[in-house]
């Protein structure tokens, strides 16, 4: 766990950025805006069908999901072998690619995961990674989240496509993400590199801003 | 203000008469009403001329309704600043001001009404069934696959549904009139709630897999000008109608002479008369009804010429019962007039278009013509599709209209009979649905009125002059826009020519911005003529590119224009730099800090303050755009020798080396620093600008060359902020930091790294690097920490001096090492031995490019290799990229060159100019004096080795 003075010195790539998001919101009630920081993704390689993978499983209480971009989870409290981190929240795992999952879980469970997916392991073919300060997650959601999505974004990404619990690595713009519907509200997660979340936010603010105006 | 020229009240019309709107055009000011385009709104005032043509200087006017316009070309300055639009095209709005054009359009930043400005968006969406307009067959297309549930978008280019249906009087569909049709299929799409209609909008690219780019104008949101939408389609529907033709004769480019189509649609549905006397002229049946129409509204028709010997008699006694003389078997043969048309002669002609008879002279102020009508085939063949001549519609037609994935109908398929394109639309909007997985039936078809199936039209491109040769017809115009006549085709092909490719670029038809869309056609029947061609089919056609009309650059950047022209990248301490008065460098995306100018510094002064730090104090750089891969498995250490030139699989845990990465060829292409941080995983670092394409390398190597390794990468690059502290009081530095760290010489030597937790609580890992010669560490930590670090690093170095220093001193630190810079001081010809590393190359293991050092190119002495340059002034800076000549050489070209400065920058520890440079055989010269030639003046420079301070390395441990 963090230690909380520790945590204090963080300093998440659009902490300066929430009052903006927040007078966006009040600007256009359709779609909100606003940075979910410091989430733990934990970048998995690990080959299908491997007993290594079975073993990954069982540890986190859940089957990696096989279908490409889908995402598997873990209620909030379900026990599992990883009890003390779910109890925590929830833990969900994207599909990155057919050897690729990204693990995602609340704050501050970074390095007790990556210690028990290398545990998993078990000296097998296969890696487990810490990413969590690599991107930083912003939540869109909102009647009209897909309408701004779909300015910047060549995915079909209407809900006979794509919907609650897909995922999928894209571009938004001209930044790499990857894009995560939670919901059919819809709700959606935009992980991007910290070092293109100014960018992405500027781009989005100025998205949503036209997307407010039209009628 | 009154609109001379429009009619009062007439029933069906499209336009609002309780609203005006006020517009500026030439300078003059004008009305007209939401409905009308700026062309319509014009030929109600009385508007007709527009710029003289381009070379010929002639008096022209509006000839179309359309964007296949040629003539009517204006610039707009407000609402937007747009130039080169046809009239025909622009949707009037109150507060319009514009000008017409003669040739060439331009726009000038200066005149950029403040407030409009033209900021685009886009949309990318995919669909079920796309309609591409929303005429008879595509509305008919579009209600029959919307009701299925799929998911279908129509495109519209005009402003409302309906297509040629609104210029109409009589039709009757169902037992309603057009107009009630139109509105009723419009309320089905609206209702069905997975259709979505886009008028104003042009399908402007049809690409492979039915993708399609759509132009829409004034979208529903203020502020944006125009959307670009980019559309997925499972399955298209090409309904886009029919361009009607001109027909080529003497004079035939007067004011006031309109085709007849157009004439129709501003009586219509602009409900303006746009001549008092006119003379019809035509090949085949649609244009009676522009006669009709005419005399319905009170016009006056002088006559109604059809070349056709033996036109279907119900319609000539319907324009003789209506009052008006029909002349068969005749063509207009040359017009009379200035500045608008005021008369025509009209002769007979025979089967051949041989002039029979005597010439009759007609009065008239507007000549109507209908030359037939050309399907518009334009993204049907951007996709791709083959056309065929069909004699009986006269026209190119769709070879195969109907694919797996793809359907023309309705007029641009040559079927030009109402029922025929509603049934058409029908059966194609259920084939779409279903086969896109949404089965619907085709309705039973509609019983449709007052639109009778034409007649079979006579093929007639050409009247001939006159008198004289075809090759002196220099008023026959075949391309309005271009000013191309019928004199220069026959030229084209007395050159030789007889491809319609090579005689379109000969004569530019069909190469304006309408892209000959009234002309192409005519083109093709001229040429056929001078040919000698019996059927215009033999010749073919030319090649339809995308866009189908003029698109603006500003619609294709969208929002990636100004700030957001492409992605700023920042690192988390980037705040702090601003904040302290950072100048910044782009390297890639990224935004460096360059140097911290003090109050008063130029840049010199700054960067020589800095490295003066860097060497005799402490100062500090932000190092976190360093690209990071974390390399993982088993085969991790057999990988890494096959990636690097140098050896790594010995590397100890907690150490850490430098290495040289080559492509195949042998050159190099990367260089960095790996960290081993347990047996099986290893923390690679890369160049700023390539760390992606480090990681596709990787990746590519293991993905397709060594499948067998075990051994997985993960970019970690924003993962980890990264802080390096250098200088001789680095270690006491350091050691406030991290009071955990023993960091004696000892204890932690150079090139070792060590994890540890900060004063502050913040584990880090810290590594004993140099790039400087100095003693120096870098201190990593999770990004998020990054300004954290910063800040606590500026404190513990705070009684020390430390010095925030950027890219420009940290360039002049590593070059008075002579440590070289990849994508600087190399450019992907530069072997390791070329900048005299040949220790990083390993004797006894494979990597890639190691077999390159074999070639007798890459083994040969006399290659560029890197070396120092001293300018004999010390004083003197030599520009980078300066080239380099062995003196006395002349400098006549061609002027042998030895090579050229790679790097080169003032030092403070040297208090000199200094640089690096790549020299042919350069490490023999060490000694001798090279020129660099500088325009006005040579600079003479010894050459010396790369390396200029602390060559022993004794700075490496500190003091």
């Amino acid at each position: 766990m963090m230690v909380a003075e520790t945590a204090a010195l963080r300093r998440s790539p659009l902490a300066h950025r929430e009052a903006e998001f927040a007078e966006l919101g009040q600007l256009v009630p359709r779609v909100s805006l606003r940075e979910e920081p410091f989430l733990t993704q934990v970048n998995l390689r690990v080959h299908p069908g491997s007993p290594a993978l079975a073993r990954i499983e069982r540890e986190l209480g859940l089957t990696l999901p096989g279908r490409p971009n889908t995402v598997a989870r873990v209620a909030d409290g379900s026990s599992t072998a990883l009890g003390s981190l779910t109890a925590l929240g929830s833990l969900t795992a994207l599909w990155l690619g057919p050897d690729e999952w990204l693990i995602v879980a609340p704050d501050g469970l970074a390095a007790e995961l990556t210690e028990r997916l290398a545990a998993a392991l078990d000296g097998s073919l296969g890696s487990a990674v810490d990413v969590s300060a690599n991107r930083t997650t912003l939540l869109l959601a909102g009647a009209s989240a897909r309408a701004v999505l779909e300015s910047g974004c060549a995915v079909d990404l209407h809900p006979r496509a794509f919907g609650s619990g897909d995922c999928v690595q894209t571009m938004l713009a001209r930044a790499q993400v990857v894009l995560w519907q939670l919901d059919d509200r819809p709700s959606y997660r935009i992980l991007v590199r910290g070092s293109f979340a100014d960018y992405l936010a500027d781009w989005l603010s100025a998205t949503i801003r036209t997307e407010g105006k039209s009628r | 203000m009154i609109n001379t020229n429009r009619l009062s009240g007439a029933s069906g019309d499209r336009i609002d008469r309780t609203r005006i709107l006020r517009f500026t055009f030439d300078g003059t000011e004008y009305t007209g009403h939401p409905g009308d385009t700026l062309a319509s709104a014009l030929l109600a005032n009385g508007v007709l001329g527009y710029g003289p043509s381009i070379y010929a200087d002639r008096p022209r006017g509006v000839v179309s309704a359309g964007t296949e316009e040629p003539n009517a070309l204006v610039r707009l300055r407000a609402p937007q600043q747009a130039t080169m639009l046809p009239a025909t095209t622009v949707e009037l709005v109150d507060g319009l001001v514009a000008d017409s054009l003669s040739g060439i359009g331009r726009l000038d930043a200066s005149e950029r009404v403040p407030g409009a400005d033209t900021l685009c968006d886009k949309k990318y969406v995919h669909a079920d069934v796309v309609v591409i307009g929303a005429g008879p067959a595509g509305l008919a297309a579009a209600a029959v696959a919307a009701r299925s549930g799929a998911r279908v978008l129509v495109a519209e280019e005009r402003r409302e549904l309906g297509g040629a249906l609104l210029d109409a009087r009589a039709e009757q569909i169902d037992g309603a009139a057009a107009a009630d049709w139109i509105k009723q299929q419009g309320r089905q799409l609206l209702e069905a709630p997975e259709t979505r209609v886009l008028t104003s909008s042009t399908v402007v690219g049809y690409y492979d897999h039915n993708y399609l780019l759509i132009a829409q104008r004034n979208p529903d949101a203020s502020g944006i000008a125009q959307r670009l939408w980019h559309v997925r389609a499972k399955q298209v529907i090409i309904a886009t109608g029919a361009h009607e033709r001109p027909i080529v004769f003497a004079d035939n480019d007067r004011p006031g002479i309109m085709l007849a189509g157009a004439v129709r649609r501003y009586l219509n549905r602009f409900a303006v008369l746009p001549g008092r006397r006119a003379v019809v002229f035509t090949s085949s049946d649609s244009a009676y009804d522009t006669a009709l129409d005419l005399l319905a509204a009170g016009g006056e028709v002088s006559a109604l010429v059809d070349a056709r010997p033996e036109p279907p008699q119900v319609l000539v006694d319907s324009v003789r019962d209506a009052g008006a003389e029909v002349i068969t078997g005749s063509a207009v043969v040359g017009t009379h007039g200035a500045q608008r048309i005021t008369g025509v002669r009209v002769a007979p002609i025979d089967a051949d278009g041989a002039i029979t008879g005597a010439v009759r002279e007609l009065d008239c102020d507007l000549l109507a013509v209908g030359g037939g009508w050309s399907p518009v085939v334009h993204l049907y063949g951007q996709a791709g599709g083959q056309l065929r001549w069909d004699d009986c519609a006269a026209a190119f037609v769709p070879a195969e209209p109907v694919t797996a994935s793809r359907q023309v109908i309705g007029a641009a398929r040559g079927t030009f009979d109402l029922a025929g394109c509603v049934a058409q639309g029908q059966c194609a909007g259920a084939k779409a649905a279903t086969e896109a997985g949404y089965r619907v039936a085709a309705p039973a078809a509609p019983e449709v009125r007052g639109a009778p199936r034409p007649s079979r039209p006579r093929q007639l491109w050409l009247v001939p002059g006159e008198t004289a040769d075809p090759a002196d017809w220099t008023t026959h115009f075949v391309d309005l826009q271009r000013d191309a006549t019928v004199r220069d085709v026959w030229r084209a092909v007395g050159t030789g020519m007889v491809s319609v490719e090579h005689v379109k670029r000969y004569t530019t038809i069909s190469t304006g911005a309408d892209q000959g869309k009234t002309s192409g056609v005519n083109a093709i029947g001229v040429l056929a003529e001078a040919l000698g061609q019996a059927s215009i089919g033999d010749v073919g056609t030319t090649t339809f590119r995308p866009p189908y009309t003029p698109v603006t650059f500003s619609l294709l950047a969208g929002r990636d224009r100004a700030e957001l022209s492409d992605p700023v990248r920042t690192t988390p301490i980037h705040s702090w730099h601003v904040e302290h008065g950072a100048l910044f460098e782009n390297v890639g995306q990224w935004k460096r800090p360059w140097y911290y100018p003090l109050h008063g510094e130029d840049m010199e002064q700054a960067v020589l303050r800095e490295c003066r730090a860097a060497r005799t104090g402490v100062a500090m750089q932000d190092a976190s755009t360093l690209g990071k891969i974390e390399i993982v498995g088993p085969d991790a250490p057999e990988f890494l020798n096959r990636i690097y030139t140098n050896g790594f699989a010995k590397l100890a845990v907690g150490s850490a080396r430098y290495g040289l990465q080559c492509k195949a060829d042998g050159m190099v292409f990367d260089d960095g620093v790996s960290l081993r941080l347990a047996e099986d995983r290893y923390l690679m670092t890369t160049t700023t600008g390539n760390a992606a394409a480090v990681l596709d390398w990787l990746e590519e190597w293991l993905q397709t060359e060594w499948p067998d390794l075990a051994v997985h990468c993960t970019s970690v690059t924003e993962q980890w902020s990264t802080v390096a502290v250098v200088g001789p009081d680095s270690r006491d530095v350091i050691a406030r930091l991290a009071p955990d760290l023993d960091v004696s010489a000892a204890a932690f030597p150079f090139m070792a790294h060590r994890e540890t937790t900060l004063a502050s609580g913040i584990p880090a890992r810290i590594c004993r690097i140099s790039f400087s010669g100095e003693l120096a560490f870098e201190v990593n930590v999770a990004s998020w920490f990054g300004l954290a670090l910063w800040e606590q690093v500026y404190a513990a170095g705070a009684d020390y001096g430390i010095t925030p220093y950027g890219t420009e001193t940290m360039h002049v630190l590593r070059a008075e090492k002579g440590f070289p810079i990849v994508g600087q001081d190399t450019d992907g010809t530069v072997t390791p031995d070329d900048l005299g590393m040949g220790w990083a190359i390993a004797k006894h293991k494979d990597f890639i490019g190691k077999r390159s050092f074999a070639r007798p190119d890459t083994a040969r002495t006399n290659r560029k290799q890197l070396v120092g340059l001293l300018p004999l002034d010390p004083d003197e800076v030599l520009p980078e990229g300066a080239a380099l000549v062995e003196p006395p050489v002349q400098l006549n070209p061609p002027v042998p060159m030895l090579g050229h400065v790679t790097s080169s920058y003032r030092s403070a520890v040297l208090d000199r100019g200094f640089a690096l440079a790549l020299i042919e055989s350069g490490r023999a010269r060490i000694g001798e004096v090279v020129h660099a030639p500088l325009g006005e003046r040579t600079v003479p420079a010894r050459v010396t080795k790369p390396v200029f301070y602390d060559e022993e390395g004794n700075r490496r441990d500190g003091r």
